[in-house]
C-alpha cells in the first residue's frame, strides 16, 4: 500500500476512473500539460491523452456550463476550478441547471458531473485564493457537496463523487494537499457519500468539523486527552446530504458539542448542524452548542490570515465553556 | 499600415417581402416547403391558442413567437432527428417540429415540470429560461458528439439580448478553439423585452460577434424561410463534417409582446410594429407557394381548420391532464432520495393526508 499525500490520492482516484470508465473526461485551466497549479492532475494528460484530459480556455462559467452539456449526454465530466474564489461565476450553471436538470425534466436528463476546487485559507496565497464556499453550495437543492480531510477519504470520496449519478461539488482543502501522508489502497474502492466519519471516539464532548479544520480539531482532542477529557471527533465530510444521525448519536452520548469550521459563521453549515441539534437532540444537550468558525468578515490577506482561522486555542476555549456550563 | 486580418459577414436572402424568388438556393425543391409552411402555420395557431388560454386564466405566463416562425421552424427543419436542440423559451415552432407535443408545451407553460419530460426528442434540452446559459451546455453536448465520433450537431438558440452576455462569447470561443459541432442561432427579433437591438450593442450585426471567436458568422433574413434553411443548413453541414461551429443571425421581428405579462406599447411605436407586419414570414412564404401553384385558397382554408382543430384538441388534452402527485416535489431531485429529504417528503404527505 502506497503512502500518499491528499494531492497524490486525488491524482490516483482520477487516474483510476480514467482507466476504468471511458466516459470520464477531465478539463480545467492548466490541468493538462501543466498538471494543474497544484499538480493534482500531474501526468494524466500524458497517460490518457488530450481527448480525455483537456486544458480548457480560461472561462469558469463556460467550464461549468460545458460540464452540464457533457453530463446530460452521459459522459462523466470532472472539471476543475483553479481556486474556489473563481467559482462564483459558475453558480448560475450549478444552481439553475446542474442542480435541477433531473428534477425539471422529471428524470429525462441528468447531470452526473463533478466540479473539483481547492478551498480554504492558511497557505498565504493571494486575495480570492482561500475561500470556503460550502454553505452557498449546501444551500442548493439538487447538489451534493463533499470535502475530504485525509488522503484516504479524498481517494474514496472522489471515486464516489465521479460515480454518483448527480452533480457533486468536491472541495479539496488546499492546506492539507501536501501536509499529511497516509497509506492509501489504490484499489478503486469508493467511500459512501452522505456519511460522516467518526475519527476518534470519546464521551465528554463531541467535536464536529470538516475540511482542513479537522486537523486543528484532532490536535485539540489530543490535548484534551492529555487533560483527561475524552473528545469524540467527527469529520462531517459530506456537507450535503448531511449525516445528522451520526452527529446526534454522538451528542446523545456526550451531551456537549463544539462545531469547528473555517467559513464565516452566519448561515454557515455549522448553523444547520446546531439547528438540527436543537430540534432533534435538545434533551441530550447539557450545554449550548458552540461554534468555532471564521469571522463574519472576508478572509484576510496573508498577513492576518492565521488570525481568522479556527485555532486549537479557540477550540479548547470553546470546549472549556461547554464543559463549565 | 497594412491590414493584419480581414473579415466579412455574408448576408443571405432569397425571397423578398412579397414572396418573389430572385434566384433559388442550390438544390432547391419548392415542394420541400409545404410541410414547413404547415408547421409555421401550426406554430402561429398554437401561439394564438396559448395566449387565449392565458387570457382566460387557463395558462400561466407565455412567450408568443408571433412573427418568428420562419426562424424557429426553419432551423428545426434542417436538423436531423439525432441532433440535439438547446432551445430558449421562444422556440415553440422548433420544438413542435422535432416532436414535442402541444399538450406538453402547454403543461410546461402552465407550471408543470412534466412538460419538459417530453416523449420525444429525449435528448433535447428543456427550455432555458436564464439568458444565454444554454450556450455553455451546447458546447458540452457538442464535445460529447466529437468525443464519441458521432456525426451529430448541437443547435443552440438565443436572442439578440443574449449576445450581450459573457456566456455566449465564452461558449463560442471554446467551441471554436476545440472545433466542436455546434451551431449558434441568434434570433434577432429586434427587442430584448424593452431594449431595442440598436441599444444592445454598437456592433453593426450580431453575426460579427463570431469573428472574435474565430468562427464563421453569417446574417440572413429571418423572415425568409429559404434563407434560414440555407444558412443554418450549411452551418449544420460544416459542423457535421468536422469543420467546427458557426453563428447564424436571423433578422426577424417580435410581433407579439415579450410575454403575456408584458405590454410592448409601453416602449415601442405602433408604426414600427405595423411596418414589421408587412415583412412577416408566413404570408411571404404563402405568396411564394401560391405563385408556384403549390398552394390554393382551398388548401389554406383546410389548413386553418385542421390547425384550429389540432390546437383545440391539444388544449383539451392539456386541461384534462390529472395533476402531478405531491410527492413529485421530491421524487426527481436525486437518483436516490437522501434520508433527510425522504423525511421532508414523508412529513408533507402526512400533513396533507396522503401518507
Amino acid at each position: 500500500m502506497n503512502t500518499l499525500t491528499l494531492l497524490d490520492a486525488i491524482n490516483a482516484a482520477l487516474a483510476w476512473e480514467l482507466a476504468h470508465d471511458d466516459n470520464v473526461v477531465l478539463f480545467g485551466e492548466d490541468i493538462g500539460k501543466n498538471g494543474g497549479v497544484f499538480r493534482a492532475t500531474l501526468g494524466l494528460q500524458e497517460r490518457f491523452g488530450e481527448q480525455r484530459v483537456l486544458d480548457a480556455p480560461l472561462a469558469e462559467t463556460q467550464i461549468a456550463g460545458m460540464a452540464i452539456g457533457m453530463a446530460a449526454q452521459g459522459l462523466r465530466p470532472v472539471c476543475e476550478i483553479q481556486f474556489a474564489g473563481f467559482m462564483y461565476s459558475t453558480f448560475d450553471h450549478l444552481i439553475n441547471h446542474a442542480a435541477r436538470l433531473r428534477h425539471r425534466t422529471r428524470g429525462r436528463l441528468s447531470c452526473p458531473m463533478v466540479l473539483r476546487t481547492p478551498v480554504g485559507g492558511g497557505i498565504h496565497a493571494p486575495e480570492h485564493h482561500g475561500e470556503s464556499p460550502e454553505a452557498w453550495l449546501a444551500h442548493t437543492p439538487g447538489l451534493k457537496v463533499v470535502s475530504p480531510s485525509s488522503p484516504a477519504r479524498a481517494y474514496g470520496l472522489l471515486l464516489a463523487a465521479i460515480r454518483d449519478p448527480d452533480p457533486v461539488i468536491f472541495l479539496e482543502p488546499t492546506r492539507l494537499y501536501r501536509l499529511l501522508k497516509e497509506p492509501v489502497a489504490d484499489n478503486g474502492e469508493a467511500l459512501p457519500l452522505g456519511a460522516a466519519f467518526t475519527l476518534r471516539e470519546g464521551c465528554d464532548v463531541t467535536l464536529v468539523s470538516w475540511g482542513a479544520s479537522v486537523l486543528e480539531t484532532l490536535q485539540a482532542a489530543e490535548q484534551l486527552a492529555e487533560q483527561g477529557v475524552s473528545a469524540e471527533v467527527i469529520d462531517v465530510a459530506s456537507l450535503k446530504p448531511l449525516d445528522m444521525p451520526t452527529i446526534l448519536a454522538s451528542v446523545a452520548k456526550t451531551g456537549r458539542c463544539v462545531i469547528v469550521h473555517e467559513a464565516a459563521r452566519q448561515c454557515g453549515v455549522g448553523a444547520e448542524i446546531a439547528a438540527n441539534l436543537a430540534s432533534e437532540g435538545l434533551m441530550s444537550l447539557l450545554a449550548p452548542v458552540e461554534r468555532v468558525t471564521g469571522f463574519d468578515t472576508p478572509l484576510p490577506l496573508a498577513r492576518l490570515e492565521d488570525e481568522y482561522l479556527p485555532s486549537v486555542a479557540r477550540i479548547l476555549a470553546a470546549v472549556e465553556r461547554v464543559r463549565a456550563y | 499600415m497594412i491590414p493584419i486580418a480581414e473579415f466579412r459577414v455574408p448576408y443571405t436572402r432569397f425571397l423578398d417581402a412579397h414572396g418573389h424568388l430572385a434566384s433559388p438556393p442550390p438544390d432547391f425543391q419548392p415542394h420541400d416547403l409545404l410541410p414547413v409552411y404547415r408547421a409555421m402555420a401550426l406554430t402561429r395557431a398554437f401561439d394564438a391558442k396559448a395566449v387565449a388560454l392565458q387570457r382566460t386564466g387557463q395558462l400561466r405566463t407565455y412567450p408568443s413567437s408571433l412573427g418568428q416562425e420562419a426562424v424557429t421552424v426553419g432551423l428545426a427543419s434542417v436538423m436531423r432527428a439525432e441532433d440535439v436542440l438547446l432551445p430558449t423559451y421562444r422556440e415553440t415552432g422548433a420544438m413542435l417540429w422535432r416532436g414535442v407535443r402541444m399538450q406538453e408545451l402547454l403543461l410546461y407553460w402552465s407550471g408543470d415540470e412534466r412538460g419538459s419530460d417530453f416523449a420525444g426528442p429525449r435528448e433535447d434540452f428543456p427550455i432555458a429560461v436564464p439568458i444565454a446559459s444554454q450556450c455553455g451546455h451546447a458546447v458540452g453536448v457538442g464535445f460529447a458528439f466529437q468525443y464519441r465520433r458521432q456525426p451529430r450537431v448541437a443547435v443552440v438558440t438565443l436572442g439578440d439580448g443574449a449576445t450581450s452576455k459573457g456566456d455566449f462569447y465564452e461558449a463560442m470561443n471554446t467551441a471554436g478553439a476545440w472545433r466542436l459541432p455546434v451551431v449558434f442561432v441568434v434570433t434577432n427579433n429586434q427587442w430584448a423585452i424593452s431594449l431595442p437591438a440598436r441599444k444592445q450593442t454598437a456592433a453593426a450585426t450580431f453575426a460579427q460577434k463570431a469573428i472574435a471567436a474565430g468562427i464563421p458568422g453569417e446574417q440572413c433574413d429571418g423572415n425568409d424561410i429559404l434563407a434560414v434553411r440555407d444558412c443554418i443548413g450549411r452551418a449544420l453541414e460544416r459542423a457535421r463534417v468536422g469543420d467546427g461551429p458557426s453563428l447564424i443571425e436571423c433578422v426577424t421581428y417580435r410581433l407579439s409582446d415579450h410575454t403575456t405579462a408584458d405590454d410592448a406599447r409601453r416602449y415601442r411605436a405602433q408604426d414600427e410594429v405595423s411596418a414589421a407586419w408587412a415583412l412577416e414570414p408566413l404570408a411571404r412564404l404563402r405568396h411564394f407557394l401560391v405563385d408556384q401553384k403549390l398552394w390554393s385558397k382551398q388548401d389554406e382554408e383546410t389548413l386553418l381548420a385542421d390547425n384550429q382543430a389540432a390546437v383545440s384538441a391539444a388544449a383539451a388534452d392539456y386541461l384534462a391532464t390529472p395533476p402531478q402527485a405531491l410527492s413529485t416535489l421530491f421524487d426527481y431531485l436525486y437518483a436516490e432520495l437522501p434520508a433527510d429529504l425522504a423525511a421532508q417528503r414523508q412529513q408533507l404527505l402526512t400533513e396533507r393526508g396522503q401518507a
